[in-house]
């Protein structure tokens, strides 16, 4: 299957860090937008930063041209500056990564709406129902990965929006 | 042996004369008979050796001291006298090699005697060396041979009253004076060098006004040249010679003379500068100023304060230096800007550029491909794809598109 990728990704200098510091930002900022449509698009929420530097998004081998190991980084850390991307274990390592296409803030305010439009502020749903369920379908966060679903949660508890239970299984909106 | 003279102050060098080499333990044979000098034979002034021929001595054995001139024989026992023998009567050279009993020796070949056709002596005379060394002594006697110092000092002294050198003993005081005297001479030489440079450049002046003659006159029969390499001759010629190029003689110091030297390097400057895309690497424009100017060469400090001085000279030429330290010469039509518009439409035109084809393209040198290339990437005009093969320049998409 061919991917869908925006123009810069057969721009050969897309794949060198510029340094004249506008274009520089210009290119992050498409490398995000790129990086985060592909992971949603293959719903991926979690990486190894060895293995996606391999795939397809970073190495074009219709121009020959890939991202090197560095220059990822680089662009992994503008991910995480935007609160895209969370490193998995020691963030001194940087070898694996949880990746927001949307941020967990926005997720919340997603499942929020939702559950108001719903009706069911003032009741109590499982986690389960949120993701899997029968209301649930068609919706963005149908399938959504549990760890980033009780951050997203966690989120709008901070709001006063939503309790979380202490088994984290269930949850009751406001 | 009625070729040596004895003397008792054989052991100073004449004029033009310098000591080569000393051998010590050194016989002397005339002939096949060893020649004794006594202490009775302390007669000052020249005599004939055969004088000293009867007197019985001890002392057989002596230093032999080798000049330019001459072989000195004497004893340091008997300080006054010297037996010397002047070179030009050496005609030919031969080794006889020592055995248990006998040391090595020097056969000296002299030439036949003048007017005293009827000597008994031998036509030989016989160095030996007791402790050796006869090898070394013999190269350089041979050398000495062949070098004739005696008839260059004879024309010197035909020359000039400089001739007469005060005269120092044998020894490392006369090893001092002829180094000293050699020193001299080399003065002497490197000035004289120095004299033939300077008519050279009263030459310069005419020669100059010759090139442009054959210029101007290439230049009057413009339509007739059609010939390439005329063609080429002529721009040579044209690119060449300051009839009257600015020196701090004429005029002065400071600020007046690099603002008079700016002048004159926009002279030379402005037309190639036009060919050249408006711009000049420094170490070029040097190379050209001083070419032009021929003999008067610039330093290149000289040079850079001029160039500081040209806006100061009111002259539409600028001295820039890239943010990488390369300095360059440009013309103020030709701006910064302007230079970065045109490296873009290059770019946008070819799609995307390396350093080389760049270079190659406007027919400008590397090192300004790569400055304005840089420039125009600091612009945000050009983004970079570095990779293995080449650093390629592309028009940036990035904040275009």
């Amino acid at each position: 299957m061919t991917e869908e990728f925006p123009w810069q990704h057969a721009f050969p200098p897309f794949f060198t860090l510029q340094p004249h510091e506008q274009t520089r930002v210009k290119q992050l900022e498409a490398w995000r937008s790129m990086i985060l449509d592909y992971c949603q698009s293959h719903q991926i929420t979690q990486f190894d930063v060895q293995e996606i530097g391999q795939s397809a998004l970073f190495h074009n081998k219709t121009i020959q041209r890939r991202l090197s190991p560095e220059d990822l980084l680089v662009v992994l850390e503008d991910l995480r500056s935007h609160g895209h991307l969370e490193w998995d274990g020691p963030a001194k390592s940087r070898r694996k990564a949880h990746i927001y296409w949307r941020r967990p803030e926005e997720w919340g305010s997603l499942i929020y709406n939702w559950a108001q439009a719903h009706g069911m502020t003032n009741t109590v749903c499982t986690l389960f129902e949120i993701t899997q369920g029968d209301d649930a379908q068609d919706q963005a966060f149908q399938g959504l990965d549990q760890d980033l679903l009780i951050k997203a949660l966690k989120c709008l508890e901070l709001e006063s929006k939503a309790e979380l239970f202490p088994d984290q299984e269930g949850v009751k909106f406001f | 042996m009625d070729r040596f003279s004895l003397s008792a102050n054989g052991g100073i060098l004449a004029a033009g004369e310098f000591l080569i080499t000393s051998g010590d333990n050194v016989k002397l044979y005339d002939g096949h008979q060893k020649v004794k000098l006594m202490e009775l034979v302390l007669i000052p002034g020249d005599l004939p050796l055969k004088a000293c021929h009867p007197f019985q001595t001890k002392f057989e054995i002596g230093e032999l001291h080798l000049t330019s001139h001459r072989l000195i024989w004497h004893n340091p026992a008997i300080e006054s006298a010297h037996l010397s023998l002047p070179l030009p009567l050496v005609v030919f050279l031969e080794e006889e090699t020592g055995g248990l009993m006998k040391s090595p020796k020097i056969v000296l070949h002299l030439a036949p005697a003048h007017g005293s056709g009827a000597s008994p002596t031998a036509n030989f005379v016989k160095l030996s060396f007791k402790q050796g060394g006869e090898k070394q002594f013999k190269a350089k006697l041979h050398d000495a041979l062949e070098q004739k110092q005696w008839e260059i000092v004879v024309r010197q002294k035909a020359r000039g009253p400089s001739a007469s050198m005060p005269k120092m003993r044998t020894g490392i005081g006369g090893i001092e004076r002829s180094i000293a005297q050699k020193s001299k001479l080399r003065d002497t030489e490197i000035s004289k060098a120095f004299q033939d440079l300077e008519k050279l450049m009263e030459m310069a002046k005419p020669m100059v006004s010759l090139a442009k003659s054959i210029s101007s006159k290439i230049r009057d029969r413009q339509g007739e040249v059609s010939d390439d390499e005329t063609v080429q001759f002529k721009s040579y010629l044209l690119s060449l010679g300051i009839s009257d190029p600015v020196t701090r003689d004429t005029h002065g110091t400071g600020q007046s003379y690099y603002r008079e030297l700016a002048k004159e390097i926009f002279w030379i400057l402005d037309q190639p500068l036009q060919e050249s895309g408006g711009m000049m690497t420094l170490t070029d424009v040097f190379c050209r100023v001083n070419r032009a100017r021929g003999l008067e060469l610039l330093s290149p400090e000289d040079l850079l304060n001029a160039c500081k001085a040209l806006p100061e000279a009111g002259l539409p030429l600028r001295l820039y230096t890239f943010d990488t330290g390369v300095s360059v010469l440009q013309l103020t039509s030709h701006t910064q800007e302007a230079l970065i518009l045109k490296t873009k439409e290059a770019l946008e035109q070819s799609g995307s550029l390396t350093v080389e084809e760049l270079s190659k393209a406007s027919g400008i040198s590397v090192i300004l491909a790569k400055e304005r290339l840089l420039s125009a990437e600091r612009s945000g005009a050009a983004c970079r794809d570095d990779t293995v093969e080449a650093l390629r320049f592309y028009p940036n998409k990035f904040l275009t598109c």
